[in-house]
């Protein structure tokens, strides 16, 4: 009960001290004044905090970034610590600390995270090697812009849930109606992100390859390709949060195993501690997803980087 | 090499109608000629330069390169664009390969070629660098090594100084004049800037506006080894003075004529 306030507490003069250090001066009501003093400058006010599309000291966002993860784990842990809510509704940190503990040495935690990891892995990968060439080739070529835009622009906002039914239809109860739903829900929006990357390549060096020599095949290939390297990876990164949406919501409707899955049965036993503990598994493991996209851009693409 | 242009026209469709960007030009190249096109925004010089690197087609009229009609793109017309058209995951070697690359020379040969070409634009020491590393004048070098790498018979240069600062512009004309003189190559240069095209040709071709026609051809009559202090001389004044009349549509001093 102490512990949280106390946390709190410091996290607030941190806060505090934070904005100080950083040249936020604290709000105080302005007071009539009748002086002569010189009047304030006509110029912008100097700001550290509210800079416009421009870097902040790193200690400050170090400092803002810790923040950013430990307000609301204090306010969780301080809210469940006063007994205001039943811990059924809402379990302590400690609790779902339990939990997790309990799925782990079930075995259940790792068998259900591999689960979802392999459907959604095998799910997107087939969506990315489908959607680059398609995605090149409708940027790099007006006709097959023309002839593919149309579908894919319709296709792309029918929710790929829409499509469970007919998926479980056609493909049953195993794997592969999952990973079906992960491709389609992903697919449509990787080609036309790639698509409008490869609108962006600059046309003088397509020209410039021409005079140089190069034929059109060799530009596609040698030019085009290697210059949307960057942003396919970018466009993976955000779309792969998609599929690991899809996942859950697969295993939600149907499955044996997998993240999903263990919230519907938590959730038919009360479990509530297990269905935090599942919701942070899945933040921890997207999060996870995204760094790791981020590392390979990083290690692959130095030259797009500032 | 010999580069001749015959009745060229060149019209473009746009909604407002037809435009005639350019009417009727007649001009040519000779081997190891540097000759500048000038005219002002209007008269189609981009368009010029890029109908002769094959990016366009004319409406009427042809461009032969050695008896051979220009009908596309080619590495016997190297061209130097404005904005620097460095490929941006390459480094500096890997770009002046490229065009070598492309026409299937072999990994030992290129190097050797690209290491040679470096060394005559003065960037051996930036050839591991990526092209965000170098500066304006920089990347602008390494355009001009990779298009010389690929032995074109006539180089084509579209405004290649227009995005530089005067310090690096007046740097980059006497290296570009040094660089003529000691390797010998035909080029093709289009320019806004009257003062550089006397500095560096020696012919020039003025064009008039809307639509582009050949005003007037002008010998630019100074030795070969200028440098910026010939811009100081009663002769060069004169050149650039005569041209710029020309250009505001007066008449012409004698000499130019």
């Amino acid at each position: 009960m102490q512990a949280p306030i106390a946390v709190l507490w410091m996290m607030g003069a941190d806060a505090f001290q934070v904005c100080c250090t950083f040249g936020l001066t604290p709000v105080t009501p302005a007071s009539p004044s009748f002086s002569t003093a010189p009047t304030a400058s006509q110029g912008m006010k100097p700001s550290v905090f509210w800079r416009l599309a421009d870097d902040i000291p790193k200690p400050m966002s170090t400092a803002l970034m810790v923040l950013s993860i430990a307000v609301p784990f204090a306010l969780w842990w301080i809210v469940a610590s006063l007994d205001l809510v039943n811990d059924k509704f809402l379990p302590s940190p400690f609790q779902v600390a339990q939990a997790l503990g309990r799925l782990w040495t079930d075995g259940f935690l790792l068998g259900d995270t591999a689960a979802s990891i392999m459907r959604v892995t095998v799910g997107f990968l087939l969506a990315a090697l489908v959607s680059i060439p398609i995605g090149i080739a409708m940027g790099a070529f007006a006709s097959v812009r023309s002839l593919l835009e149309p579908i894919v622009g319709v296709v792309r906002y029918m929710p790929a849930p829409a499509f469970i039914p007919l998926l479980l239809i056609y493909l049953g109860l195993g794997e592969a109606p999952k990973i079906a739903l992960i491709f389609m829900g992903t697919v449509f929006f990787n080609i036309l992100m790639i698509m409008d990357a490869v609108k962006f390549v600059p046309k003088a060096l397509l020209e410039t390859t021409y005079t140089l020599g190069g034929q059109r095949r060799q530009a596609l290939f040698q030019v085009i390709t290697p210059y949307v390297v960057p942003n396919i990876i970018d466009t993976f990164r955000i779309n792969i949060a998609t599929s690991w949406n899809l996942v859950v919501v697969a295993e939600l409707v149907a499955a044996e195993n997998g993240l999903g899955k263990r919230i519907v049965l938590a959730q038919k036993f009360f479990n509530t501690d297990e269905i935090f503990a599942c919701l942070i598994i899945l933040g921890v493991i997207g999060f996870a997803l995204d760094l790791s996209l981020r590392g390979l851009m990083k290690a692959t693409c130095k030259w797009a980087m500032d | 090499m010999h580069l001749e242009i015959n009745n060229l026209s060149k019209q473009f469709d746009t909604r407002q109608g037809p435009v005639v960007a350019l009417d009727d030009i007649n001009m040519h190249v000779e081997t190891g000629e540097f000759v500048c096109v000038v005219g002002a925004s209007g008269s189609g010089k981009s368009t010029l330069l890029r109908l002769v690197a094959g990016l366009d087609m004319p409406t009427a009229g042809e461009i032969t390169v050695d008896g051979q009609v220009v009908t596309g793109p080619g590495s016997d017309r190297g061209m130097i664009f404005q904005s620097y058209t460095l490929y941006p995951w390459m480094t500096v070697q890997k770009n002046v390969e490229f065009g070598l690359k492309l026409q299937g020379v072999g990994p030992r040969e290129r190097r050797e070629m690209a290491s040679y070409y470096l060394d005559v634009v003065g960037l051996t020491k930036f050839a591991r660098s990526l092209p965000k590393q170098l500066s304006g004048g920089m990347k602008q070098r390494v355009a001009i090594a990779r298009t010389l790498a690929s032995r074109p018979k006539i180089m084509l240069m579209d405004e290649p100084f227009g995005a530089l600062d005067v310090q690096t512009k007046e740097t980059m004309q006497q290296f570009m004049l040094d660089l003529w003189n000691r390797t010998g190559v035909s080029i093709l240069m289009i320019t806004h800037d009257v003062d550089e095209a006397v500095f560096l040709s020696q012919r020039i071709y003025v064009l008039t506006a809307h639509p582009g026609t050949i005003q007037r051809e002008v010998f630019v009559d100074l030795p070969s080894d200028r440098t910026y202090t010939i811009r100081r001389d009663r002769t060069f004044q004169d050149y650039r003075e005569g041209i710029m009349d020309l250009l505001r549509g007066k008449a012409a001093p004698a000499l130019v004529s």
